[in-house]
């Protein structure tokens, strides 16, 4: 690390320490899907062509301007998520990558994730990925009944999830796939049988989601007109979540955030960067980045929509917003992310900050009710905590 | 030149809620030409958001109106639309007292109503002449026939020569208009030249020109520029501006005997004229005053806490501002426990207060907690001084307490016989005294005595519900009377809430008690840890809940990418938490306080 705590003072005061134990990573965004799923509230677009070569260098381009801003930091993720980022060609993975290499140095155990859906077109493209780097894939199967994946609109079958999950096994070195639950008319044993078939095929690392209704999305119109019958109650749903720590602990796999579960060693470190309050840099249309500087830190957000976006990064920059963020912002955001981890968080790192989030006799009085542990430098959650975690930063927030 | 009295008609429009009255008024209004057909919509008197949105009329509205009849000369009517729900009772009682005749409207789909027949007593009170007009002829299911038969039947006034109307699509209007001038009596006396007696019928509070005054003429003459004086409140004031409504404010040289009109002086709010007071001339008063009416009085109390405490002063404002215009309502300042400051208010029912409560919501943009209605007790002490209770918060020691009386309502129900038993059931529940039990027709009246406590609240909700909305229902105030009635409180998580207590009848109070805690249990969110709700009356406990706690809120995913705004939401969730109020550490959203006493039995 470059910058030693040699003047603690300075460094306490603009946090820069901070930021920079939370790791460096790089989170590159591409828009693009086959189709809409209808629960999905992500910046997804379904577009007939998409000029990959013109689309590589606007995101090549945009990576050299930022890198221009911090090339003395180590790298130590590129993380690629959509939309649908295996609609990528290799080559502009490759791209992508390559300008990533010109600008910073990359960490020895770089991880390079791509998250891709599992179908046979894009299978055929995992050799081209891992030619250009990558070294993780996280597939979206979402579920493993035939049925469940037409509702949630998904246009992969269980089989070819399967040959997908296969191939990736043999392809990249670390391998995660993506599960929703507490679906339409799942019951508590369906999920037991499901997850625990999940874990028969896991590798090291799953991320098991519970099914959220998002505005904006067709799930949620269909919900508000009526529809959509037969999700799962409060109870029902606290039952399944925690039938889900049960099994995967049993399995070996820890959770080490709210929806992550994963063998010793196996974490996303990417997605630990945002969870730990580290830097990272968005990349691509509506990603946010977030960046420690001498004695700010910075919030950026670019253009969401696709084509505005490109022609922004093709004009110059392809940020629509750059500012700084107060320190009451970066708190509660420290707060809400670092509590997502069984690791928890420093709770003096939050108290410089700002010392009136999380105030003793807030955490005092979760403490009481067994929501949270306070130990030394570390504020986490209890089990009972996670499983209600928007009440719990609610109640720490001033 | 005041107009003869024998070419003035003033007559007041009376029906039963919605059976057509402000329709029947647009149609006059419309086929004497004084409104151009461009102008004209739907219940063009109901001018007030409220009125328009909810589609009733809250306060009565005067127009004049000239008629050229068929014997060749002009009439001058003066027509007061009144409202029909029982709240608003008073001004129809006091539009009556400045006109000599009355409309009855009577929906021929319907028949007579409850307010049919309170606005016939009042009426027939106020000497008036009546004129019959069955309206809604139009709908297929119209049954004028019957319903003129059941007018003779239940009210005892002839019915044959009942005007036949569609209010809606303008057929028999014409025959309105001839039966005013033919049947209805022109003003009774006056003279121009005597002094100046002129009845003060209502007022309001008006943004561009301050307090209007409604006034008819007696005898005298006003003109503008003249010197008047209240008779009972002693103001005086200088006349600046004096005209008539056709709808809009139509500046006239002077008023003579029979007329109706307004004027504007320097008055600063409504609260300084007295309605059914008498006005007159400073320099040549008349001898006798009028006999003046009976003020309204509010019956139902409720206290009205802004949800952002910082909003108290923009309240007092808003309720300042509102009271300015309406004067049969009351407030004085609330200090709550659990609430902070607020304003302990009186209301005419329960109607009145949700539009008072409408209002400052909307017009003044401030959120409102309103706590559980009660009426006023008069609490006998042991020392022999009385109280009168307007929140059961300030209830005294009841070691102190001789006894209590409440105040009792005389009822009138009309209800279809098959509905009957749902309404004995629903006033004997409401511990009812059944005073009569006749039929109109296929229909029952009942007449019940019951406590005000018991009405105030949600009984014209419940009647609506156990008779498909097929009752009407009407009621005055009576007596006083003895009961055994008790304060219950509430705790949550073992901390009294002041706000919910209420008053109750002691064999009521378990039954109460444990609907309470029910209802509460479904409206309190759950929260981080299990919360006890009961009732208890002196410390004892008789009804207890468990709330448990809240078992899952957390959101599935959450990244980089949408940091912002998952924080946003849930900044977003504790600023609706804000609106809650917090008790201990427990916090109760604002609808809990009124919900939590709608009983469904
Ligand atoms: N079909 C039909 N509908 C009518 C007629 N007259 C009035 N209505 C309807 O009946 C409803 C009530 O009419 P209003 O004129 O507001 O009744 P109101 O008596 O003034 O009501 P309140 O002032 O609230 O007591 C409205 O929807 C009118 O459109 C009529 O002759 N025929
Ligand atoms: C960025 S998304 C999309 C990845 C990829 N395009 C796909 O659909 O497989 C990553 C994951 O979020 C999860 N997800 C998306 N929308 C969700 C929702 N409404 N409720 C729960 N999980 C959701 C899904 O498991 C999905 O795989
Ligand atoms: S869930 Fe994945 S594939 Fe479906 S629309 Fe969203 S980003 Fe695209
Ligand atoms: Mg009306």
């Amino acid at each position: 690390m470059r910058f030693e705590n040699l003047w603690p003072g300075v460094l306490t005061q603009n946090n820069l320490e901070n930021w920079q134990i939370g790791g460096f990573g790089l989170y590159v965004h591409w828009p693009f899907c086959e189709a809409k799923c209808p629960y999905c509230d992500f910046n997804s677009h379904v577009v007939s062509h998409v000029d990959q070569g013109r689309w590589a260098r606007a995101l090549a381009d945009e990576i050299r301007r930022a890198g221009a801003e911090t090339s003395d930091r180590v790298l130590g993720s590129i993380f690629f998520g959509g939309g649908t980022p295996s609609l990528m060609t290799p080559e502009t993975v490759s791209t992508v990558i390559e300008a990533a290499r010109d600008c910073w140095t990359f960490a020895n155990d770089i991880e390079i994730t791509l998250e891709a859906n599992p179908r046979s077109v894009e299978v055929q493209r995992f050799e081209g990925y891992a030619r250009a780097g990558v070294n993780r894939v996280s597939l979206g199967v979402q579920a493993l009944h035939a049925s469940d994946l037409k509702r949630l609109g998904r246009l992969h079958d269980v089989d070819e999830a399967k040959t997908a999950l296969a191939v990736a096994r043999s392809v990249f070195e670390r391998v995660s796939f993506d599960l929703i639950y507490a679906r339409q008319n799942q019951t508590l044993d369906d999920w037991r049988s499901e997850l625990g078939e999940a874990l028969d095929m896991a590798v090291d690392h799953l991320s098991l989601y519970q099914l959220t209704v998002e505005e904006g999305t067709a799930f949620w119109d269909r919900a508000r007109a009526g529809g959509l019958r037969g999700l799962p109650g409060e109870d029902l749903a606290a039952d399944m979540y925690e039938v889900t720590q049960d099994l995967c602990s049993t399995a070996g796999y820890t959770a080490y955030e709210v929806s992550n579960h994963a063998r010793p060693g196996a974490q996303s470190r990417h997605n630990l960067i945002y969870w730990r309050y580290g830097d990272w840099l968005g990349i691509g249309p509506g990603a946010h980045g977030r960046l420690g500087t001498a004695t700010q830190r910075v919030a950026t957000v670019a253009w969401r929509q696709p084509g505005l976006w490109l022609q922004h990064a093709e004009a110059g920059s392809g940020l629509e917003s750059r500012a700084f963020l107060d320190v009451s912002d970066q708190a509660g955001e420290y707060l809400m992310m670092g509590l997502r981890l069984d690791e928890g968080l420093d709770i003096e790192r939050l108290h410089r900050l700002d010392s009136t989030v999380a105030g003793p006799e807030a955490v005092a009085e979760l403490v009481d009710l067994d929501l949270v542990l306070w130990d030394g430098p570390v504020l986490r959650t209890t089990a009972k905590g996670r499983l209600v975690l928007n009440s719990v930063v609610a109640a720490l927030l001033p | 030149m005041s107009t003869p009295l024998s070419r003035i008609r003033n007559f007041s429009i009376v029906a039963h809620i919605d059976h057509g009255k402000s329709t029947l008024a647009d149609r006059l209004i419309q086929l004497t030409g004084t409104v151009a057909e461009r102008d004209m919509k739907a219940q063009m008197l109901d001018a007030m958001d409220i009125e328009r949105e909810r589609g009733i009329t809250i306060k009565a509205n005067t127009v004049r109106i000239d008629y050229p009849a068929q014997d060749g000369h002009t009439y001058i009517l003066n027509l007061i639309d009144t409202p029909g729900h029982v709240d608003f009772a008073y001004e129809v009682s006091r539009s009556m007292r400045a006109v000599e005749g009355s409309l009855l409207v009577v929906d021929a789909t319907q028949g007579v109503e409850a307010q049919t027949l309170a606005n016939v007593y009042t009426a027939i009170d106020a000497d008036h002449e009546i004129v019959t007009v069955l309206n809604k002829i139009d709908l297929p299911a119209a049954e004028p026939e019957r319903i003129a038969e059941q007018i003779e039947d239940v009210i005892g006034i002839d019915a044959s020569n009942a005007c036949l109307i569609s209010a809606k699509t303008g057929v028999g209007i014409p025959d309105v208009l001839e039966a005013i001038v033919k049947r209805l009596p022109p003003p009774h006396s006056g003279d121009p030249d005597a002094p100046l007696k002129a009845m003060l019928v209502d007022s309001w509070y008006d943004p561009y020109l301050g307090v209007v005054v409604l006034v008819r003429i007696m005898d005298g003459t006003l003109k503008k520029g003249d010197n008047i004086r209240m008779m009972r409140t002693g103001g005086k004031y200088g006349v600046d501006k004096l005209g008539v409504f056709r709808p809009a404010m139509q500046d006239v040289k002077e008023l003579g005997p029979g007329e109706i009109g307004f004027f504007t002086g320097s008055i600063k709010q409504v609260r300084d004229t007295k309605v059914g007071d008498t006005i007159t001339h400073e320099k040549r008063p008349c001898e006798t005053p009028l006999p003046g009416f009976k003020p309204s009085i509010p019956v139902v109390f409720c206290g009205l806490f802004p949800v952002d405490a910082a909003e108290f002063e923009d309240l007092r404002d808003s309720i300042e501002k509102l009271a300015l215009n309406d004067a049969s309502f009351s407030f004085e300042m609330e200090t709550s426990a659990a609430l902070g400051f607020g304003f302990r208010c009186g209301f005419l029912g329960l109607l009145h207060l949700e539009v008072i409560r409408d209002r400052i919501e909307r017009e003044y943009n401030i959120e409102l907690i309103t706590t559980a209605p009660s009426v006023i007790y008069h609490i006998f002490m042991k020392d022999g001084s009385v109280l009168e209770l307007h929140n059961p918060a300030d209830m005294p020691d009841m070691s102190k307490v001789d006894h209590l009386e409440e105040p009792r309502i005389k009822a009138t129900i009309l209800v279809p016989d098959d509905y009957l038993g749902d309404v004995l059931k629903l006033c004997q529940d409401r511990r009812g005294i059944q005073l009569d039990l006749t039929y109109v027709g296929n229909r029952a009246m009942v007449v019940y005595d019951l406590p005000l406590n018991e009405v105030v609240f949600d009984f014209h909700d419940r009647l609506k519900s156990v008779t498909k909305g097929y009752a009407s229902f009407d009621y005055q105030m009576d007596s006083y009377r003895e009961d055994n009635l008790v304060k219950m409180q509430i705790l949550v998580n073992d901390e009294p809430v002041d706000a919910l207590s209420t008053m109750v009848h002691r064999d009521r109070a378990d039954m109460r008690g444990r609907a309470m805690c029910a209802k509460l249990k479904d409206l309190i969110p759950r929260q981080m840890f299990k919360i006890p709700i009961q009732a208890a009356i002196g410390g004892k406990v008789i009804a207890r809940e468990t709330l448990s706690a809240l078992r899952k809120d957390v959101t599935a995913k959450c990244y980089g990418g949408d940091a912002t705004r998952k924080k946003k939401l849930l900044e977003k969730q504790k600023a609706g938490k804000k609106k809650m109020r917090q008790f201990g550490k427990v916090e109760i959203p604002q609808e809990a306080f009124i919900s939590a006493l709608k009983m469904d039995e």
